[in-house]
């Protein structure tokens, strides 16, 4: 079925009766944001019903995209529809992209699985604005799990704990010792580790560093508060050794969130954390708009040019209001 | 940047290879050149069916499909592609780069190709004929 001349109605009927091509579209509307992302956030919200919200995150080369190529493959034997977003970074020069995930998850992927590359589009943090919308389009349209892949992530990108319901980081043999293990940042946010390229030399070291972090989380009383303790599953993820036994730790984090009543509560932060990023990039295109107007020269006082601005802002933003 | 992206929406491009023609130094360079024309280029690689590659047009919505060829399939593998994209309603150009004898031209146009760059084109022509090929 041709796509080009439905009405947005029929488009979102043909996407909720399982048409690919309208699926894509909405999506795309998502990806260009403003009203048109709203109003695909209008007619699916309603009809999401909590998929499991899956972050795969780490750094570039982790193997991040092989393992989701392997989940894409397991998951349907286990009567599940899986969704992928494949998050590769936007060029910060020209805005291009090269979203080569797909080459990892080649000959994988089942029959039922849809996945979606998307580009970052100047957003740091790892992942796209767009991201949260895009998982309520695949949510309302059935598919359960989601996996985000985030882009190959340093220390501190970890944007995908705020979007995902479970979030599994992803390193290697040999990728560092006790002290960068202790490092505040990406390690922190694991709810399971996977220690991929595992036949490598060196996995073992790896493993009982990550052991120690944890012990030590145990020690401060970081692990106590949240009343679990992250597991580590060693992958291969080339030839799928300990791909099902991850997926297994993966769900049992779920149960844990769900018989614990954090599931709702992660909830709820993620709609808190959606609601105002929306507001900041409301204000943030604003600011822009207002700075690109200012007239400056070296010698004036950034506090007091900022704080004019600000002022400036906040009347707009009531002026708005009040045309609204 | 963020002016730039709402200005224009993004081109959406899928590049890939289709059959078991393993040459794949041009299809690289030319992502590359895509990328940095601005577009973002779904890469799918190497050994492509036309059905993996209808799959990802669909799932990506993709504006445009790009196809290299360097082993003379080109008669017989842009036409099946052309077929594929038709039985799937997928009203997409589809753009053919590699080594394709002048001689031949003609008969992939009458296919339905949309835009045929050879070996030596351009950075500028590459990218002027993707968009051309999308806003005809």
């Amino acid at each position: 079925m041709s796509i080009g001349n439905l009405d947005f109605d029929e488009l979102v009927a043909a996407a909720r009766g399982g048409n690919r091509r309208a699926i894509g579209r909405l999506i795309t509307m998502v990806e260009r944001g403003a009203s048109e992302a709203d109003q695909v956030t209008d007619a699916t919200h309603s009809h999401t019903t909590g998929a499991h919200i899956v972050g795969i995150t780490g750094a570039p080369g982790a193997g991040k995209s092989t393992l989701t190529g392997q989940l894409t493959r397991l998951l349907p034997q286990l009567g599940r529809r899986p969704a992928v977003l494949a998050v590769d970074p936007s060029s910060p020069l020209t805005g291009g992209a090269i979203l080569g995930d797909r080459v990892r998850m080649d000959g994988m992927a089942g029959e039922d699985v849809f996945i979606r590359s998307v580009a970052t589009r100047g957003h740091a943090g790892g992942l796209a604005l767009s991201v949260p919308g895009c998982v309520r389009v695949f949510d309302a349209m059935g598919f359960d799990p989601v996996l985000i892949e985030t882009v190959g992530v340093g220390q501190v990108e970890v944007d995908v704990v705020g979007a995902a319901d479970t979030t599994v980081v992803v390193v290697n043999p040999g990728w560092g010792d006790a002290v960068q293990a202790n490092k505040a940042g990406l390690l922190e946010v694991a709810d399971v580790f996977v220690i991929n390229k595992a036949d490598r030399p060196g996995a073992t070291d790896t493993r009982r560093d990550l052991e120690l972090m944890l012990d030590l989380s145990h020690v401060s009383g970081q692990e106590d508060a949240a009343g679990y303790r992250p597991p580590i599953l060693m992958t291969t993820a080339t030839d799928g050794t300990g791909v099902h036994q991850l997926w297994d730790a993966v769900l049992a984090h779920h149960h844990h969130l769900v018989s614990t009543g954090q599931l709702a509560a992660r909830r709820i932060s993620r709609l808190r954390y959606e609601v105002t990023n929306r507001v900041e990039m409301a204000f943030q295109s604003r600011i822009q708009q207002a700075a690109h107007h200012l007239e400056l020269d070296p010698g004036q006082s950034p506090t007091r040019l900022a704080h004019d601005l600000a002022q400036q802002i906040g009347t707009i933003s009531k002026s708005a209001r009040g045309d609204a | 940047m963020t002016t730039d992206a709402a200005a224009a929406p993004k081109i959406r491009i899928v590049l890939a290879k289709l059959g078991l023609d393993g040459h794949d130094r041009g299809i690289k360079v030319v992502a590359r050149i895509l990328r940095d024309a601005g577009m973002e280029v779904i890469y799918l690689g190497l050994r492509q069916t036309t059905d993996s590659i209808v799959d990802a047009a669909e799932q990506e919505d993709a504006d445009a499909i790009g196809l290299s060829m360097h082993n003379a399939g080109h008669l017989t593998l842009a036409p099946a592609m052309m077929t594929a994209l038709h039985a799937a309603d997928l009203d997409i150009p589809l753009i053919v780069g590699g080594i394709v004898p002048d001689a031949d031209i003609a008969a992939l146009e009458a296919a339905g190709v949309a835009a045929i760059l050879g070996p030596g084109a351009p950075a500028e022509d590459v990218v002027a004929a993707v968009r051309a090929a999308i806003n005809p």
